[in-house]
C-alpha cells in the first residue's frame, strides 16, 4: 500500500498546488535556517581529529603575575613563554611534542616575474607532523636533526607550491623566505582541520599556513610574532633576546600522550618543572597546571561562540513557528478531502488506513521542504559567507551528515505538523460526510 | 442476509435528544430486493448507515451474513464493509482526480487483491455497466447517469453479497434513473441482495419488497401493490390529523 499511498500523495500535492506549494515553503524556510545555523555550530563543534583527539593535549603553565590569575577565576594563560616551550622541547618527557607559534615573512620568488609577497608562517617541531598529520602531496616534514640543527628547511602548503612552483613537486628546491634560502623537504596537499584545534588563539577558523618551518627560525631570523603577545611583566631590556627571554606568552605547546599513565606522568614531570622553576624566581603563583585533550581545549576556549548557540535556538523556535503555519495549513487541506475520506472509510478503509495515507502524503510534503530547505540552507550560508567575509568560508559547507540531518529533520517535523491534522482527518464521520 | 432487532439510535446534542430508530426491526433475507421509502427525517438514512456499518447504534441487535457486528471494532467493521457490502450514493462520490480505473480500483486496494486479480475485477465490473471503454476517463468527462454507473461498478467489484443504494437515482433524470434502476434489478437478479431508500414510488415498485420507515420504525408492505406505500402515508396524515 506504501507505493499506493505515495502515489496518492502527490497527486493530491499536484490538485492542491497552491496550498501544498504554501507547505512545503514554510517547511523549507524552517528547515533552510535551522539546517544553515546547525550547519556553522556543527563545524564548530565538530572534532578535527576524531581518530586521536583524547591522545593529544594541549599545555597550560601558570606563568602569571602573582597578584592576578591570567583570567578569572583562577585560570592559569592560554599560551607560553619562549624560556618555556624550549625548555619543555629540550627535555622531551612526552611521547610527541611541539612548540607551536605563528609568524610571517616576504616570500621572493625564484621567478623574477613574480613580485615577492607576504606569506604566513607555522613555526614548529618535527613532530607537529606526525601529531597533527596534515597530508603530503610530495615529500615529508623535517627530522628532528634539522630541528636540533637549525636547518633550514620548509614544507609548503600546497596553495604556496601552487603559487611558486606552478603545482610541480618542489621537494629539493629552494625558496627564498625573510631573505633566508630554504629547501624545501615536503609539500602538503589541501589540509584546512575544522577548526584550526592546533592554534585557536588567533581565530579557530582560520585558514593553515602558507608555510611550516623548524620553530628555532623564529630566533634564527628573529621572526615577528603572529598571533596574540601577553606579557604580565616589561621584558628586562631591548631587543629581540630581551623578549624572548621574558615572560610574555606567544607560543603554544602540545604533547601526546597515548594513556592515563603516560598523563599522569607528564603532569608529574610538569610540577616538577615549575618547581624547578620557582627556585629560579619564575612562577610565584601556586601550582596551576592544565592538560587538556583536543576537545576539551576546544571547549575551553569556547569555540562555538554563546550567539552561535543563541541562534541555534533561535532557529528552533523559526522551525516550530513554521510547522504551526503547516498545521494550519494541513488542516485546512485534509478538510477539504473530507468527502473523499468519508467515501474511503465507508468502501473499505480503516481509520488506520486513512492514517496511513495522510501521513504519507504529510512526509511527500516534508520531504519536498527539505529539499527545497536545503536550496535555502545553501544560499543562506552563502549569505553568512558573504555577510562575515573569509572568517567564515570554513564554516559554511554542507557535507553529507548536515544533507542527511536535514533530510531527517524534514521528516521528523513533517510527521509531528502532520499528526493532528491527520488524526482529524481520521475522525471523519463517514455517513454524515456522505449525505452532503 | 440482515437481521435487526430492536435497534434503537439517538442522536444526542447539548439541549436535544433526537430519536431517529425506535425498536426497528427488518430481516433482509438473501437475494431480496427491498425498496425503502419513507418521509423526510424518518430515519431512512439512519438505518442505511447503521446497514452499512457505518454507525454504531444504542441498543438491539443486528446480524450481517449471520454475524453479530453490534461489538465490532474500526478495524472489523472496515473489513465487513469491505467484503460484504458495496455502496452506491446519490451523489456519486466518485474521486475527481482518479480515473474510473482508479475509483473502481479503491475498495480492491484495502482488500489486499493482487494487481492482475484487481484489474480483472476492475474490467469485468466496467465491463458489466457498458463503460469498460472509457476506464482512462476522469468522471468529470462523464454524464450523471454514467457517473452513477461507475459508482455501481465500484460497489461490484469485491463482489459484495450486498448493496446498500441510497437514493441512486435521486440526481438523475428520468430516462437515466430507468437505466440505473435497470442495471440494479439485473444486478439483483444474479443474486446480490439490494437495499435501495428512495423518495420516488414508481422506482419502489420495481423492488420485489417495500417498506416503510416512520417515526424511526418499520411498516412493510408487499411487493406489486403499488398503493401501498401511498396508502401508508396517507394513513399516517389521517392519524397525525385525527391527533
Amino acid at each position: 500500500m506504501f507505493s499506493y499511498y505515495l502515489r496518492l500523495g502527490f497527486a493530491s500535492i499536484r490538485r492542491n498546488y497552491i496550498l501544498s506549494s504554501l507547505m512545503i515553503v514554510a517547511i523549507a524556510l524552517g528547515i533552510g535556517a535551522s539546517v544553515s545555523v546547525v550547519t556553522v555550530n556543527y563545524l564548530m563543534s565538530s572534532n578535527p581529529i576524531p581518530h586521536k583527539s583524547d591522545q593529544l593535549f594541549y599545555v597550560q603553565l601558570d606563568s602569571w603575575s602573582p597578584h592576578s590569575p591570567a583570567q578569572e577565576p583562577n585560570e592559569p594563560p592560554d599560551q607560553v613563554t619562549w624560556r618555556d616551550a624550549t625548555n619543555l622541547m629540550a627535555a622531551k618527557p612526552a611521547f610527541k611534542q611541539s612548540a607551536i607559534a605563528s609568524s610571517g615573512a616576504v616570500i621572493e620568488p625564484a621567478d623574477k616575474d613574480v613580485l615577492p609577497f607576504m606569506a604566513s608562517i607555522r613555526l614548529g617541531f618535527s613532530d607537529f607532523f606526525s601529531m597533527f598529520e596534515p597530508p603530503f602531496l610530495y615529500g615529508s616534514g623535517w627530522n628532528s636533526q634539522d630541528d636540533t640543527n637549525r636547518n633550514y628547511v620548509v614544507v609548503l602548503s600546497k596553495e604556496m607550491n601552487d603559487r611558486i612552483f606552478g603545482g610541480e613537486n618542489s621537494v629539493g628546491r629552494s625558496v627564498t623566505i625573510a631573505d633566508a634560502e630554504f629547501q624545501v623537504v615536503g609539500v602538503l596537499n589541501d589540509w584546512q582541520p575544522v577548526p584550526k584545534f592546533y592554534d585557536v588563539t588567533t581565530g579557530a577558523f582560520n585558514d593553515v599556513e602558507d608555510v611550516f618551518m623548524p620553530f628555532y627560525m623564529k630566533q634564527e631570523l628573529e621572526l615577528n610574532n603572529g598571533g596574540n603577545t601577553n606579557c604580565w611583566k616589561s621584558p628586562e631590556g631591548e631587543g629581540f633576546a630581551a623578549f624572548l627571554n621574558s615572560e610574555c606568552i606567544n607560543y603554544q605547546f602540545w604533547v601526546q600522550l597515548r594513556n592515563e599513565n603516560e598523563k599522569q606522568d607528564y603532569m608529574t614531570f610538569l610540577n616538577s618543572y615549575v618547581e624547578e622553576q620557582k627556585t629560579l624566581g619564575r612562577f610565584e603563583r601556586p601550582l596551576n597546571n592544565r592538560l587538556s585533550d583536543v576537545m576539551e581545549w576546544m571547549e575551553i576556549q569556547e569555540v562555538v561562540a554563546d550567539d552561535a548557540q543563541i541562534m541555534l535556538w533561535m532557529a528552533f523556535m523559526f522551525l516550530f513557528v513554521c510547522l504551526v503555519n503547516t498545521v494550519g495549513l494541513l488542516l485546512s487541506k485534509f478538510s477539504g478531502k473530507a468527502s473523499e475520506i468519508a467515501l474511503r472509510r465507508a468502501i473499505g478503509a480503516s481509520q488506520g488506513d486513512i492514517f496511513y495515507q495522510h501521513i504519507v502524503e504529510t512526509v511527500c510534503v516534508g520531504l519536498l521542504g527539505g529539499v527545497l530547505g536545503l536550496v535555502l540552507a545553501f544560499a543562506g550560508l552563502e549569505g553568512i559567507k558573504m555577510l562575515y567575509g573569509d572568517f567564515m568560508s570554513n564554516l559554511v559547507k554542507l557535507d553529507v551528515t548536515m544533507v542527511a540531518f536535514a533530510f531527517i529533520l524534514a521528516l521528523i517535523s513533517s510527521v509531528l505538523a502532520g499528526l493532528y491534522p491527520t488524526w482529524r482527518a481520521c475522525s471523519v464521520a463517514p455517513a454524515a460526510q456522505l449525505k452532503n | 442476509m440482515l437481521t435487526m432487532q430492536g435497534i434503537t439510535k439517538t442522536f444526542v446534542t447539548d439541549s436535544v435528544q433526537t430519536h431517529a430508530l425506535r425498536d426497528f426491526h427488518l430481516t433482509v433475507d438473501e437475494g431480496d430486493f427491498v425498496a425503502v421509502t419513507g418521509p423526510s427525517g424518518s430515519g431512512k438514512t439512519t438505518f442505511l448507515n447503521i446497514a452499512g456499518l457505518l454507525e454504531t447504534f444504542n441498543g438491539g441487535s443486528y446480524i450481517l451474513d449471520g454475524k453479530d457486528v453490534s461489538h465490532l471494532n474500526d478495524k472489523q467493521r472496515s473489513r465487513e464493509r469491505n467484503e460484504k457490502i458495496g455502496f452506491i450514493f446519490q451523489n456519486f462520490n466518485l474521486i475527481p482526480d482518479l480515473d474510473l480505473f482508479d475509483n473502481v480500483d479503491v475498495p480492491l486496494r484495502y482488500r489486499g487483491f493482487t494487481t492482475s486479480e484487481r484489474k480483472r475485477r476492475i474490467e469485468e465490473s466496467l465491463d458489466m455497466v457498458g463503460l469498460a471503454k472509457r476506464m482512462k476517463h476522469l468522471p468529470s468527462q462523464l454524464s450523471g447517469g454514467q457517473q452513477q454507473r461507475v459508482a455501481i461498478a465500484r460497489a461490484l467489484a469485491g463482489s459484495p453479497r450486498f448493496l446498500l443504494a441510497d437514493e441512486p437515482t435521486g440526481n438523475l433524470d428520468t430516462k437515466m434513473a430507468q437505466s440505473v434502476m435497470g442495471l440494479l434489478t439485473e444486478i439483483n437478479q444474479n443474486g446480490t441482495t439490494i437495499v435501495m431508500v428512495t423518495h420516488d414510488p414508481s422506482l419502489a415498485q420495481q423492488a420485489k419488497r417495500n417498506i416503510f420507515v416512520r417515526d424511526g420504525r418499520v411498516s412493510e408492505s408487499p411487493a406489486n401493490q403499488p398503493s401501498t406505500v401511498e396508502s401508508i402515508a396517507v394513513e399516517s396524515l389521517s392519524q397525525k390529523a385525527a391527533m
